[in-house]
């Protein structure tokens, strides 16, 4: 007899995500910000080489010209789009899509909240998402540290300074290969050394942000216009668990065509699919995005931390094993 | 060899580090959301028993190690070597002291044996978990002293010496875990 049918959370986990999701629907009534609904599906993919959408063939009627669509890997470019045609600040709570993505804080497809807030900047954003984190996880410390911080606290370099052998060293003890280490760009070897070296140093009592990243991974963020070292971006982290990801967004179409083109000569370079590029975003950029910050919650992670779960099978009904 | 990408490791999976063959014992997938994606396993050297760390980008291969898990059952020892069959082809395999390690003296002939082979030569040899063994030396035993409390070693036939209840008499068959090297009971006729 087969049990893959069964759910692999429990019913009370499952109760506990409706009214996880009740309560963050309050919390943005009550601040009058907009829930809305965008595809899934669209005609344009992640152009960061560090993410995979997964691929839908469509021919049916009002199919691209290639017919051939995208999971979305997050909302954000249809809700800029949204933002661009005035609709004030918004979030929506939806499925988003990352192929080869699974373990135990990952599933292919997975819940993300993501919201926007008119006119704010990372900063007071990071405060926002503190509140609501607090209203779910209860009351906690938060602390805030520039990237830069961080490393030089817990690990005791530089990131934006040091030189590679340097934190090639600092990687020393992870069990990989020299070679192997070697063969990592700059910004994969930060990113080793963040998950691997920094995170786990971070406090578990509390919520600690780390900001500001180096402009090398700034995504979708505006550059910070004091220190053009860095970009204005933000991840939060919670008992060694990446739960959000935040920007003080760019707004620029120029800036915006240029790291897209960058990207997907990387793309190339690497072997990896090549969607078209974005041009509705771009043309709703070039419209006018107005100034504002977005972030992205992991839901299904902050879920995990609600009921001190340790898998995140434990928290949705059927993960791609048994979907 | 065929080779793994991290997208097919998971426990149990046999592969070659640097040489030597390993199996996985516990895979862990760390992505930053933004950022470049690792894979940090646990892996456990099947020569030396050990168990490393070991991190890997994401989509890079390695190779993986021919290493077959089998039931062989245990013949003779001329000494050197440790010689055994596997029962449905009978196909001989000898395994040297270095392989046996200790477990040597929990080998009786015929015993079933899990046996380790890397490209085709025993790479490790593991005993029965319940072995049964004559005592061939104690020191005679106490009558009517069922009670389990003290103890004295015994040597049995393969060689080994274990503790033992102190009315155990020489001649007897004893059932013994060989994992832990310890006395369970007397073994039922």
């Amino acid at each position: 007899m087969r049990d893959d049918w069964r759910p692999t959370a429990c019913l009370d986990a499952l109760r506990e995500r409706a009214s996880t999701l009740a309560a963050i629907r309050g919390f943005f009534a009550e601040r009058g910000v907009l829930e809305v609904d965008t595809p899934s599906l669209a005609a344009a993919g992640a152009m960061d080489p560090n993410l995979q959408s997964l691929a839908v063939d469509y021919d049916g009627p009002g199919a691209p010209p290639g017919g051939r669509l995208w999971l979305q890997s997050s909302p954000e470019h249809a809700m800029k789009r949204l933002l661009a045609a005035g609709a004030g600040s918004i979030y929506q709570i939806t499925h988003a899509f990352r192929a080869g993505e699974r373990g135990r804080l990952h599933n292919p497809e997975f819940t993300l909240l993501e919201w926007y807030r008119l006119g704010w900047d990372h900063h007071a954003l990071m405060s926002e998402v503190a509140d609501l984190v607090r209203c779910l996880l209860g009351k906690c410390a938060v602390e805030r540290l520039s990237y830069s911080q961080a490393f030089r606290i817990h690990l005791g370099v530089d990131p934006l300074e040091a030189p590679r052998r340097t934190l090639e060293a600092c990687a020393g003890g992870l069990g990989m290969g020299r070679s192997a280490l070697a063969g990592l760009s700059r910004d994969a070897l930060l990113d080793l050394l963040l998950s691997e070296r920094v995170v786990p140093a971070l406090r578990d009592d509390r919520l600690t942000f780390i900001y500001d990243f180096p402009a090398s991974q700034a995504a979708l963020a505006r550059l910070c216009p004091d220190d053009s070292r860095v970009a204005e971006r933000f991840e939060l982290f919670s008992a060694g668990i990446e739960l959000a990801n935040g920007y003080h967004e760019l707004t620029d179409a120029g800036e915006q065509r240029v790291r897209f083109d960058r990207e997907r000569a990387l793309r190339a370079r690497l072997g990896l699919a090549l969607p078209d590029i974005d041009e509705r975003l771009l043309a709703a950029m070039d419209a006018g995005l107005p100034a504002c910050a977005g972030v992205a919650v992991g839901l299904d992670r902050l879920l995990m931390r609600r009921l001190g779960a340790g898998h995140i099978d434990d928290v949705i009904a059927f993960p791609i094993e048994r979907a | 060899m065929p080779s793994y990408t991290t997208s097919q490791f998971k426990a149990g999976l046999k592969i070659l580090l640097d040489a030597d063959p390993y199996a996985i014992v516990e895979n862990e997938f760390v992505k930053p959301g933004k950022g470049q994606a690792f894979n940090r396993v646990k892996v456990r050297n099947l020569r030396s028993g050990r168990v490393v760390e070991r991190t890997f980008k994401s989509g890079d291969s390695v190779e993986a190690a021919d290493v077959l898990e089998t039931e062989m059952q245990y013949l003779y020892t001329d000494g050197e070597f440790w010689h055994f069959m596997k029962p449905d082809s009978f196909e001989q395999y000898a395994a040297g002291t270095a392989v046996i390690g200790e477990a040597a003296k929990w080998f009786k002939e015929q015993a079933l044996c899990k046996v380790t082979l890397w490209n085709n030569e025993p790479l490790s040899v593991e005993p029965p978990a319940h072995v049964s063994l004559a005592v061939i030396e104690t020191d005679p035993g106490l009558r009517g002293d069922t009670s389990g409390g003290g103890g004295k070693p015994a040597t049995l036939e393969t060689g080994a010496v274990v503790q033992v209840p102190l009315f155990i008499e020489q001649g007897e068959i004893l059932r013994i875990d060989t994992r832990s090297g310890t006395y369970i009971s007397r073994a039922k006729e």
